[in-house]
C-alpha cells in the first residue's frame, strides 16, 4: 500500500486525545477545539534489495566523480569516514547501514589492491565512541579487522599533530580539518542524512573540523541568521559549511560522498501506537498504549531510560546516493522531503511538542536540560522551511521532565555550564562573549573530550546557540512537567499541566490563541507557507 | 526373553520358504512428513530453543558473524556450510535467526540417519532432517528437497556429503547446493562452522564432547550466473565458505583483499599427506589462562 503523505487534523469535539512524549513516558492530551495536529507521512516503503542498491550507486556516481572502483587504486592513500553515534535516533537495527556501505566500499578496495586505508568516526566535538558503538554501526567484521591494528580511529579536534589547515573563505573562516583524511588521495564519506541539514559539505567541513574551525559556524549570529537550518537556502550555517567545502575542494581533497536516507520507522511493533494516528488505534494499540504508560509510571526513570535506549530502531533504507558532493546532497535532500515534508497553512500562536527520552547528543546517556533545550528549540522548531509554524512572538510549549540531571561521563562541561553560565545570563551573545573562550580551552575538558568519552568543553555552548534562532524568535518558553529550578534556570516557566501551560501563554498571545502541536514521532518538517 | 518359547517369542522363519523383502519405510523411502506437521513443528521449536540451544551455547560457546546480513534475504534460502562433526547441525540451526529457524529442513545422509525408524524419527523430529542420497544426484531426494524450497522452507546442507574425516573439508559436491539453487533459483546462503570437531569429532574414542569454543560465520548469498554449470558453481559457493574460513583465521578485511588478489587458503588443506596435513590444523583453542607463567 502506498504510505499516506502527512496531515494537519483539525481538533474537533470528536478528536480522541493526542500522544505528547514526555521524556521517558507519554501521556495523552485533550488539546483545545481547534487547534491543529501537524502528523507526519507513514514510512516510505524501503528499498527491496538495499545491498544492490548501494551497490548501484557506488557504480553510477553523481556529478563530477568516477564510478569508486575506477577511483581506487593500488598505492594510494584511502580514508573512509563516518557518521557518529548521534545517527540515527534511534539507533537502527543491525545491520546499520554505516556497516552494508563500509563492507561494499572495503570489498571495493581490496579488489583494487588498496592497503593503506583508515577507517576515522567523524566526531567534531562529540564524544568518543565506545567499543560496543563502533561494533554496533560497523558490525564485528569491520570492528574486528581494523581496530586491534590501530586503522579505526575516532577524529580527535584537539590533536595538533593531526589536524591541518587548509585556507582561509573569503568571509575569513579558518578551514583546519583531520590532516589524516585531508593528505589522503581519496576520502570516502559515509553519510547517514536524517534531517535536511546532514550531510552535504558539512560532513567534512564539520565533522572532521577542529575548535578553530568550527567556532566560525557554531556561534549565536550565525545561527540566528539560519532560518532555518533545515532550509538550505536560508541557513547561514550550510551557506558557511558550503564555502568551507569548496575551499577544501580546492586545496585538492578529493571527496567521494555516499549519502543515505532511511524511512520514518521508528519504532518496534510494541511501540507502533507511537507512529499511528490515535483515532486509528487498534484494539492491540491501545492495549499497548496502556500496558505502556502504566508500566513506565510504576518505573523508576533510570530503568525506564535503560528500556527506552535499547531501543534498536526498524529504519529501513529508502535511498542511497553517491558521488560529488554537492550533487549527491540535492538528490539526498529531496528524498528527505519526500519522507518528511508536511504542507502547513500560515503561523500559529502557540507550538506545542512533547520531547522524547533521546536527542542526537544523549544517545546511551542522559538528557540534561540543555539537551532539552536544543531538542526542543535547536531541532523540533527548526524543522521548517519557509516560516517557523509559530509566529514571532508567539509561544512554544515543551512537554518533557527537563530533570536536574547530568551524566558526568559524557557531559563534564554542561554541568559548569548550567551551573556557573546559566545562573549569570541567558543570552547566547553575551555567553559567547564571555565564557565560551575559557570552556573551550579547558585543558581538563580537552583531557576529558580527548582520551574518555566526554563531549568537548565548548559543546554546551553550541547547544545553547542552536536555541539562539528560537530564543529570539519567541515570546515566552513554557515547560509542562519540568522540574521547576531546572526551567527557571534556562529562563523558561514551568507548568504543570498543559492546562496551566496555555492559561500562562494567554498574557503573551492573547486569550484565544490559534493552537498547533507538533505530531512526533515520526519526524516530520513543515512546509509552512 | 532368551529362554522363552514361541508365542512368547517371534517366530523362525521355515527355512523351505522364500523370505518376502521387507517393506521399505527407512533411507530414502522414510515418510517424514509428520515431522512438518503445526503440533509437530512446536514441539520441535520449544525443544529448540529451550533444551538444545543452552545445551549448544554451553559446550559450544558460539561466536556469530554475519547474521544481520540475512536480514535482507528473503526467505527460503539453501545454508551450505562445511562438516566437521555432529555437532554442526544443531549448532548451525540454533544460530540462524528465529525468522528462518524454524522453518528450516536440514538435508541429512539417508544411509546413515534413516537407516533405522527410530534414528530416522528422532532426526526428523529433533532437527526437521530430510534423508538425502549424497553420493549422487538422486530424483526422489532431490524432488524432495525442491518441493520444500517451493513450499517455503528453508535448506540447511553440507556440500561435502559428509564428515571430514581429517579436519580438511573434502570438495564440494555439485549434486547438492548447487544443483538445488539452479534448480529452484533460490539464493545459497555460505556458512563456514570452525571448531566443531574439537568438541566431538568424527570416529575416534571419544563419545562425549568436550567443550570448545566455536564460530559459524554466514557469507553474502550467491546465485548462480547466466550459463554457469553447478560444477563451477560448487567452486564458487566451495570458495565463498574458504574466504569465511580465512576471515575467521586473520580477519574480514586480510580475508577480503586475499580473495581478491586470488589467494584465499583452500578449505581443503595443504598438498600433502600423512602428518603434515594434521600439522596444518589450528590447534585446539585453550580453555583458560595459561598455567605457566611467561619468563
Amino acid at each position: 500500500m502506498t504510505p499516506r503523505p502527512g496531515l494537519v487534523l483539525e481538533v474537533d469535539g470528536s478528536t480522541p486525545p493526542t500522544l505528547f512524549w514526555h521524556g521517558e513516558r507519554f501521556v495523552l492530551e485533550k488539546l483545545p477545539e481547534g487547534s491543529r495536529v501537524v502528523y507526519a507521512p507513514e514510512p516510505l516503503v524501503p528499498l527491496e534489495d538495499p545491498v544492490g542498491a548501494i551497490r548501484h550507486a557506488l557504480l553510477h556516481p553523481l556529478g563530477d566523480r568516477d564510478p569508486l572502483p575506477a577511483m581506487l587504486r593500488p598505492g594510494m592513500r584511502l580514508t573512509v569516514c563516518f557518521d557518529d553515534v548521534s545517527l540515527p535516533l534511534p539507533p537502527m537495527q543491525a545491520p546499520d547501514v554505516r556497516q552494508l556501505v563500509m563492507e561494499q566500499v572495503l570489498d571495493m578496495a581490496a579488489e583494487a589492491g588498496v592497503d593503506d586505508v583508515v577507517l576515522v568516526a567523524a566526531l567534531a566535538l562529540h564524544r568518543r565512541m565506545t567499543e560496543a558503538e563502533l561494533r554496533h554501526a560497523l558490525g564485528d567484521r569491520i570492528y574486528e579487522a581494523f581496530a586491534p591494528n590501530g586503522l579505526l580511529t575516532q577524529h580527535d579536534a584537539e590533536d595538533p599533530d593531526n589536524l591541518v589547515h587548509l585556507g582561509t573563505t573569503d568571509k575569513g573562516e579558518d578551514v583546519e580539518i583531520n590532516k589524516r583524511a585531508a593528505t589522503s588521495d581519496l576520502i570516502v564519506y559515509v553519510n547517514i542524512n536524517l534531517v535536511a541539514m546532514d550531510g552535504g559539505h558539512k560532513s567534512v567541513a564539520t565533522g572532521l573540523a577542529s575548535y578553530r574551525s568550527l567556532r566560525h559556524h557554531h556561534n549565536p549570529k550565525t545561527m540566528v541568521h539560519s532560518r532555518s537550518f533545515m532550509d538550505a537556502p536560508s541557513s547561514e550555517l550550510h551557506s558557511s559549511n558550503w564555502r568551507m567545502g569548496r575551499l577544501i575542494a580546492d586545496s585538492g581533497v578529493k571527496v567521494f560522498q555516499i549519502e543515505t536516507t532511511l524511512n520514518t520507522d521508528t519504532f518496534p511493533r510494541q511501540f507502533g501506537f507511537l507512529q499511528r494516528r490515535e483515532w486509528e488505534w487498534s484494539v492491540r494499540d491501545r492495549a499497548m498504549y496502556a500496558a505502556a504508560a502504566a508500566a513506565l509510571d510504576r518505573t523508576p526513570p533510570r530503568v525506564a531510560r535503560q528500556v527506552f535506549h535499547s531501543i534498536r530502531a526498524p529504519h529501513a533504507l529508502v535511498s542511497v546516493q553517491a558521488g560529488e558532493v554537492e550533487a549527491v546532497h540535492a538528490v539526498t535532500t529531496a528524498n528527505i522531503w519526500k519522507q518528511q515534508g508536511v504542507e502547513v497553512d500560515g503561523q500559529t500562536d502557540i507550538l506545542t511538542m512533547g520531547l522524547p527520552y533521546i536527542s542526537p547528543y544523549n544517545v546511551n546517556s542522559i538528557m540534561n536540560p540543555i539537551l532539552v533545550a536544543c531538542l526542543g528549540l535547536g531541532y523540533f522548531f527548526n524543522l521548517y522551511r519557509g516560516q517557523p509554524l509559530v509566529r514571532r512572538g508567539g509561544v512554544v510549549i515543551l512537554h518533557h521532565p527537563t530533570s536536574w540531571e547530568f551524566h558526568p561521563g559524557h557531559h563534564p562541561s554542561y554541568i559548569d555550564f548550567f551551573e556557573e553560565v546559566l545562573s549569570d545570563t541567558t543570552d547566547p551573545v553575551e555567553i559567547s562573549k564571555t565564557y565560551e573562550e575559557s570552556f573551550a580551552t579547558d585543558p581538563w575538558y580537552v583531557h576529558l573530550y580527548r582520551t574518555g568519552h566526554a563531549y568537548h568543553g565548548v559543546h554546551p555552548f553550541y547547544m545553547w546557540y542552536w536555541c539562539a534562532h528560537a530564543l529570539d524568535h519567541l515570546g515566552r518558553v513554557i515547560v509542562v512537567g519540568g522540574d521547576p529550578a531546572a526551567v527557571r534556570r534556562m529562563g523558561f516557566s514551568p507548568a504543570t499541566r498543559l492546562a496551566d501551560a496555555l492559561e500562562m501563554a494567554s498574557d503573551v498571545v492573547g486569550r484565544s490563541p490559534s493552537l498547533t502541536h507538533l505530531h512526533t514521532p515520526p519526524l516530520l518538517m513543515a512546509d509552512v507557507r | 526373553m532368551k529362554h522363552a518359547r514361541f508365542p512368547f517369542r517371534a517366530p523362525t522363519w521355515p527355512a523351505g520358504l522364500p523370505r518376502p523383502a521387507p517393506e521399505r519405510r527407512v533411507g530414502l523411502e522414510y515418510d517424514h512428513e509428520w515431522s512438518r506437521r503445526y503440533p509437530v513443528r512446536l514441539a520441535r521449536a520449544i525443544v529448540l530453543d529451550n533444551v538444545t540451544r543452552p545445551a549448544a551455547r554451553l559446550i559450544a560457546p558460539a561466536t556469530v558473524r554475519g547474521a544481520e546480513h540475512l536480514r535482507h534475504v528473503a526467505s527460503p534460502v539453501i545454508f551450505a556450510a562445511n562438516h566437521a562433526s555432529h555437532l554442526d547441525t544443531p549448532l548451525l540451526l540454533t544460530t540462524l535467526p528465529v525468522r528462518f529457524r524454524h522453518r528450516t529442513v536440514v538435508a541429512a545422509a539417508a544411509d546413515h540417519f534413516f537407516d533405522r525408524r527410530w534414528k530416522a524419527a528422532m532426526w526428523s523430529f529433533g532437527v526437521a532432517a530430510i534423508p538425502f542420497e549424497r553420493a549422487r544426484v538422486n530424483r526422489r531426494s532431490a524432488d524432495v528437497a525442491a518441493e520444500l524450497l517451493g513450499s517455503g522452507w528453508n535448506l540447511v546442507i553440507f556440500p561435502e556429503g559428509g564428515r571430514s574425516p581429517d579436519g580438511w573439508a573434502q570438495p564440494f559436491r555439485p549434486a547438492s547446493a548447487a544443483y538445488l539453487a539452479r534448480r529452484t533459483g533460490r539464493p545459497v546462503v555460505p556458512v563456514h562452522v570452525n571448531g566443531t570437531r574439537h568438541v566431538l569429532p568424527k570416529g575416534g574414542e571419544r563419545r562425549l564432547p568436550r567443550r570448545s569454543p566455536v564460530s559459524v560465520v554466514f557469507g553474502t548469498p550467491l546465485t548462480p550466473d547466466e550459463g554457469e554449470d553447478v560444477r563451477r558453481f560448487a567452486g564458487r559457493i566451495e570458495t565463498a565458505v574458504a574466504v569465511l574460513a580465512d576471515e575467521v583465521a586473520s580477519d574480514w578485511w586480510d580475508a577480503r583483499r586475499r580473495a581478491a588478489r586470488g589467494g584465499t587458503p583452500s578449505l581443503r588443506g595443504p598438498e600433502t599427506t600423512g602428518w603434515r596435513r594434521s600439522w596444518a590444523l589450528d590447534p585446539r583453542p585453550k580453555a583458560g589462562p595459561d598455567p605457566w607463567p611467561s619468563i
